[in-house]
């Protein structure tokens, strides 16, 4: 699938992205070859190109997304993009050596320093504002903390295992993660899973899409100090993870999608439970995004704050809430589309305004659309087998992208003939949102930083790998 | 917004009865949890989580023992904001390098007495990334680690069952 291309076709493709006609869906590398994969209109495409020398020209010198994926390309092959402006080390972080942030020049401005521990129960990473009295100049992130190697363990690893990993790229997309690495992992084997396993896991990923909206929803408003609908909607969440559990066996629905098909089935009580949970979460749900809408000092926080513009999100290609809040008309269950979403009947909402409050609109918007796909997932559930024996091991490429609850996950693998990982590349939608919450804090205050952070909900162990 | 208050007063709570401590955690407790202590803090634990490099999974379970179900609060268990507030760390994830010095400067900062708990099967051995070479594996290779919750992720009421033998261990 991937096709081997010249300097002068990889440049072709930076222009493209540089002047806004291809997104940039991923970037990765080998010791001797970069990986490139584009969106355009109508077809998704993977560009190669060898670098006998360790080096290949940088896609991040014309096309800002592109840079911070290269700098973790230097850190893990040691490929040189030549041109890259920003060279420092970003998921490496060599012992003792103080990082060199940007410098910021100006009077009466002082620096902020947070993380990597930060004061909630989350996950790692170093925020540091600047700032001008109360407002926020400038942010830049230093992330990498929770780098872990996922792609080197699964090198050389057995599709069980790559499958195991990538269900624990980032927790709480591990349905997500697990439905990508399957389908590439299908693709390049050579098998298509019987059409129980592709609903079911369609169902589970609509269940983890439903817990975390839910979670973000009432974690924004509760950093807006507005609690009540944080002990709300963490009661949904928490109803959601425990009809998975009793349908699935986890809470979280982890590691039962499994390259050809899925681990557990659905049994008559399991479908009831979800029957039960949809009829719940609708009620209270429409109650809730009322109380949201109607109470003025909750919207007087979220209204017009962490504006991200659509041409940002555009040129980002930002994926999930990030990007449907700001304009960005995309879903990756609609094009390019996998089954069984094909057969379903469901709605994309997108809003233009890009503020905190655009983002929580999305997801109650996608929480009703959820519930109408489960709906539909549950009447129309095929009969037979849940999961096909893999064929026998050959070599092979696949690549997938699946929506997850925050955008479109991409997984790339390549198998070899033994029909184990040679490599493995998985993008988590992060990487194109993380810098805009840079762009989007700009000129708020520093006490809505939590806001706007959540409102993004961004993974650091997704992108950190 | 009334509608809402009202129907809080007058449903009966969601809350779980509390489960029994897990009595394997209370061996393992032994005398690290010491008489002192029990006089010193009561059955009240402020507790610090500490993500060393997990995949979040951890944290969605930690953060569940928040919700009304299972009310953690109850048991004179809360999170603070900072280590210098905290009696206990729960810490999750296999220590990635990039976080070793982190964590370190975060169990120096937590006063004494002190309590380490690995939270998940990463930080117990290092679970499926005990083999990287950006990870360091156990907590216990950075810090002593009074008591060992398994688990991928745990459930909150493994969670719970865990935290709770650690009060149980106070009683005496």
């Amino acid at each position: 699938m991937a096709a081997y291309v010249a300097e002068a076709d990889w440049s072709a493709a930076i222009r493209q992205l540089a002047a806004g006609e291809a997104t940039l869906l991923g970037l990765w590398g080998e010791p001797d070859t970069a990986h490139m994969a584009l969106l355009l209109p109508g077809e998704m495409r993977v560009l190669s190109i060898p670098c006998p020398d360790a080096r290949y020209p940088s896609v991040g010198l014309h096309h800002a997304p592109a840079i911070r994926l290269e700098r973790a390309l230097r850190d893990l092959f040691r490929l040189q993009p030549v041109g890259l402006p920003d060279t420092r080390p970003w998921l490496h972080h060599p012992d003792g050596a103080a990082y060199a942030f940007l410098p910021v020049e100006g009077e009466n401005l002082h620096e902020i320093p947070v993380g990597p521990v930060h004061a909630g129960i989350i996950e790692p990473g170093h925020f540091r504002f600047t700032a001008d009295g109360e407002t926020v100049v400038r942010l830049e992130q230093r992330l990498g903390y929770t780098h872990k190697a996922t792609e080197a363990l699964m090198c050389g690893a057995d599709l069980a295992r790559g499958a195991r990993l990538a269900g624990r790229v980032s927790g709480d997309s591990t349905v997500a993660y697990a439905w990508a690495f399957a389908r590439a992992a299908e693709q390049a084997a050579g098998v298509t899973p019987p059409p129980r396993a592709t609903w079911l896991r369609a169902l589970m990923a609509e269940l983890e899409r439903l817990a975390n909206h839910l979670g973000d929803f009432g974690a924004i408003c509760n950093d807006a100090s507005f609690v009540i609908m944080l002990a709300y909607c963490g009661m949904l969440r928490e109803r959601v993870a425990r009809t998975a559990m009793q349908c699935f066996g986890h809470r979280l629905m982890m590691d039962r999608i499994v390259p050809g098909g899925v681990a557990t089935d659905l049994d008559a009580a399991g479908a009831a439970a979800v029957r039960a949970l949809l009829d719940e979460v609708g009620r209270r749900i429409k109650r809730l995004a009322e109380l949201y809408d109607q109470t003025a000092s909750l919207q007087d926080r979220t209204v017009t704050t962490g504006i991200v513009t659509p041409e940002l999100a555009r040129r980002f290609g930002a994926g999930g809430f990030v990007g449907r809040a700001s304009g960005r008309d995309f879903d990756a269950r609609r094009f390019p589309g996998y089954p069984p979403y094909d057969s379903l009947t469901f709605s994309v909402p997108v809003l233009r305004e890009g503020d905190v409050n655009a983002r929580v609109w999305i997801r109650i918007r996608e929480i009703e659309q959820s519930l109408l796909l489960i709906e539909q997932l549950l009447g129309g559930l095929p009969a037979g087998p849940i999961s096909m024996p893999l064929p026998p091991p050959r070599a092979g490429e696949g690549m997938a992208l699946v929506e997850s609850f925050r955008g479109d996950v991409l997984a790339w693998l390549r198998l070899d003939e033994h029909g184990r990982i040679a490599r493995c590349h998985v993008r988590d939608p992060s990487w194109f949102q993380w810098p805009l919450l840079e762009a989007a804090i700009e000129n708020n205050i520093v006490a809505d930083f939590p806001l706007c952070n959540k409102s993004f909900n961004c993974s650091y162990s997704g992108h950190d790998l | 917004m009334r509608k809402t208050l009202w129907e809080s007063l007058t449903h009966r709570p969601v809350t779980d009865p509390p489960p029994a401590p897990d009595d394997a955690a209370v061996a393992e407790l032994g005398e690290a949890v010491a008489r002192a202590a029990r006089r010193r803090l009561g059955r009240s634990l402020s507790i610090r989580e500490v993500d060393a490099g997990s995949c979040n999974a951890c944290e969605l379970e930690i953060n569940a023992l928040n919700n009304s179900f299972h009310d953690l609060e109850r048991f004179g268990l809360h999170f603070v904001a900072s280590p210098r507030h905290a009696d206990v760390l729960l810490v999750t994830g296999p220590v990635t390098n990039n976080m070793r010095a982190a964590l370190l400067r975060t169990y120096d900062a937590t006063p004494a007495p002190k309590w380490v708990v690995a939270v998940g099967d990463c930080a117990v051995d290092g679970g499926l990334f005990a083999d990287s070479f950006a990870c360091v594996g156990a907590v216990e290779r950075v810090i002593p680690v009074d008591l060992r919750i398994r688990g991928c992720p745990p459930t909150p009421t493994q969670l719970l069952q865990g935290l709770l033998a650690l009060l149980e261990r106070q009683v005496w």
